[in-house]
């Protein structure tokens, strides 16, 4: 009789010597293409997937647990590591739900330039996604090329805010600093260049004979699913459902810019790839049009809203009031109204939800993290019965996971 | 006298309190304000006990009694478009209702709205799972019963998914200490050597992370070392600061501090 408090071999629910041919394979969580801590139990006959059940969990830090104690602004790196690859786009999905609870606007120029940090966050999140997919499948060289780009563009966030990974580069009310010198000329430079590198990744993905078998008719979700299982994002669009919450419930700026949304009805993994590669050319025209907008802006880069906000700099260090408030909110922290709200956002990986109770006090009552990746490593529960083993690499690739968010 | 701590609620407490301080509100709006929620709003009173609803930020929060959830929601999804539950979970109000506040948070694609069914139940109650009607509740629910201790009707699979199975306390809960409990604290070890090796362990092993100034026989001094288990919780002996051992290395020349010259400006 094993005891279920010692760690020894011991594995729930299996027993080895079963009377059929089945055969519990244990995928992770320390497997390289399992993009993190993902444990997956397949039930196998032969090399076919009977069952699969995802274990999740090796990365659980307690987050809603921290900010429940935890002013607001205080919260606010802990979001970075949730989808470590896009952090800003974290910062930016809890800044919002913040401002929209508050009812703040934040100044343009704020606006243009966390537009800027959404849309490189996005293509690092892409690039990072091709880089590592295409490795695990064993293209080699599109990792090199891929990551090559990404570090220009963590180059140049770091230029903006000091940080690569973690950036916190978005505040309450709007974002800390001025773009630097040279910035818009550097990103210019990266974005003129960019359709030639996609150029050269498509030209040894899209034909490559291993990648289209690898990638073709795999990992087929339909649409049903797909809406079932509350999947956003690529995984949604691949499935043929419209749903770009950038365009349908515009936020910051996005209903001022053009850009397509990519859709496809395939649903299988090359369908997703083919959107994230479309999504790339989507998010650089973007690009190119928040930099024209930026030069037309007011210096102003947090919203003034002195009960909840923080005075600029020079005003904390000339005016005796502001510097009062700012103690204050340093020390005591914001107080929000009484209220809820759910405020999604587009993040790379797809809807970035944020729902906040706030009974009043400096601290959130409740705040719960919707994370995108949640339901997409849910859906291999349906999604891998049916495939074989090499398959399951693929499809965990394009469902671009990320456990930071999984697990929270 | 010793400050009072409420048992049932051990989450930090702001320092700062202000007796007079009257919170604002988020502005809730009459339903009737928008027409398509007035719309899904008429066809859930038709059919179910709706107890209060407003807008609230731009979306429709609907308050039912916890035995419709699974009607409402079905009727929403069937006959309203409401297509994804994009999350659903729960609110400890455990300390001043003995309640758990549960919420669905619904989106229709075709209608662009979301909308918000919120539910409560008592702390020994369950609730019925939904997880027919969306995927999706299968992970959320589960999640809700690990983070908050909600047992969920007719659930395929109702077990924790963050946590690990034996994990013993519900972690989001008002009553959990923000840095785990006893169990929390031992867990590994009672995993690993059983719980009779708590004693010989003792808490000061415990954390693997932990740091101790004065353990000699674990912990390096850069800078300030000292023969390893040499006691200094009572004070140190003073080490001078070498960077070079005192007959110099072979065919390294010895760093003379009396001939050497400190660059102040690193550019020049």
């Amino acid at each position: 009789m094993q005891q279920s408090n010692r760690l020894r071999p011991f594995f729930e629910n299996i027993t080895f010597d079963r009377a059929d041919n089945e055969m519990i394979l244990n995928f992770g969580p320390q497997h390289p293409s399992a993009h993190g801590q993902l444990r997956l139990m397949l039930h196998m006959q032969q090399e076919q997937i009977t069952k699969a059940h995802p274990d999740i969990g090796y990365l659980h830090r307690g987050m809603e647990k921290m900010a429940e104690n935890m002013i607001y602004n205080e919260f606010m790196p802990t979001t970075d590591r949730m989808d470590y690859i896009a952090s800003s786009s974290n910062n930016y999905g809890f800044a919002l739900a913040v401002e929209r609870l508050i009812g703040l606007d934040v100044p343009r120029r704020a606006k243009v330039i966390r537009m800027m940090l959404l849309e490189t966050n996005r293509l690092m999140s892409h690039l990072f996604w091709l880089a590592t997919t295409a490795l695990d499948i064993g293209a080699m060289t599109v990792f090199l090329f891929a990551f090559r780009e990404r570090e220009y563009l963590m180059d140049l966030i770091e230029d903006y805010c000091g940080a690569r990974l973690t950036h916190s580069a978005v505040r309450i009310g709007g974002v800390p600093l001025d773009l630097p010198d040279n910035f818009i000329e550097d990103l210019r430079k990266f974005l003129d260049k960019l359709p030639e590198n996609i150029k050269d990744y498509e030209d040894l993905l899209d034909t490559n004979r291993i990648w289209l078998m690898r990638m073709e008719n795999v990992g087929v979700i339909s649409k049903e699913m797909a809406l079932s299982w509350g999947c956003s994002g690529v995984m949604l669009r691949a499935s043929g459902v419209e749903w770009d919450i950038r365009k349908e419930e515009p936020y910051e700026l996005y209903d001022e810019v053009e850009f397509n949304v990519p859709v496809s009805d395939k649903g299988d993994n090359y369908a997703r790839y083919k959107l994230y590669m479309a999504e790339m050319k989507e998010s650089a025209k973007i690009l190119y049009q928040v930099i024209d907008m930026y030069a037309g802006t007011e210096p102003a880069l947090m919203a003034h809203a002195p009960q909840y906000i923080s005075a600029p700099k020079l005003d904390i260090m000339t005016q005796n009031y502001s510097l009062m408030q700012h103690f204050v909110l340093v020390t005591q922290g914001m107080r929000p109204p009484v209220g809820e709200v759910y405020i999604p956002t587009e993040s790379p990986k797809g809807e970035l939800g944020y729902f906040i109770n706030s009974q009043g006090g400096a601290y959130p009552y409740r705040l719960k993290l919707r994370a995108p990746s949640f339901w997409h490593t849910g859906i291999l529960t349906d999604l891998l019965p049916g495939h074989y083993i090499p398959d399951v690499v693929s499809i965990i690739g394009t469902t671009n996971i990320v456990f930071g968010e999984v697990d929270r | 006298m010793r400050a009072y701590t409420p048992k049932d609620n051990v989450q930090k407490k702001p320092y700062y309190t202000d007796r007079y301080w009257v919170a604002p509100q988020v502005a809730k709006h009459d339903v009737s304000s928008d027409a398509v929620f007035t719309d899904d709003l008429e066809a859930i009173k038709s059919q179910f006990e709706v107890l209060d609803a407003y807008i609230q930020v731009d979306q429709m929060v609907v308050i039912i009694n916890a035995c419709d959830n699974f009607g409402v929601i079905e009727m929403l999804k069937n006959e309203r478009e409401y297509n994804q539950l994009s999350e659903m979970s729960a609110i400890d109000w455990l300390a001043s209702e003995g309640k758990f506040e549960i919420f669905y948070q619904m989106l229709s694609m075709s209608k662009r709205k979301r909308l918000r069914i919120k539910c409560k139940i008592d702390e020994k109650e369950s609730i019925q799972s939904v997880e027919k009607l969306f995927r999706s509740a299968d992970w959320s629910e589960r999640e809700m019963y690990d983070m908050f201790g909600v047992v969920v009707n007719n659930h395929p699979f109702m077990k924790r998914i963050l946590m690990p199975d034996d994990w013993e306390g519900f972690p989001l809960r008002k009553t959990y200490p923000l840095q785990g409990d006893e169990f929390a604290a031992w867990y590994e070890v009672d995993k690993i050597f059983g719980k009779e090796a708590r004693e010989i362990i003792g808490p000061e092993n415990r954390d693997p992370a932990r740091i101790d100034r004065y353990d000699t026989e674990r912990f390096s001094r850069l800078g300030h070392e000292v023969p390893r288990g040499t006691d200094i919780s009572q004070g140190e002996p003073d080490t001078p600061l070498v960077y070079q051992e005192p007959e110099g290395v072979f065919l390294i020349e010895k760093f003379d501090a009396e001939q050497s010259v400190v660059i102040s400006d690193r550019h020049r």
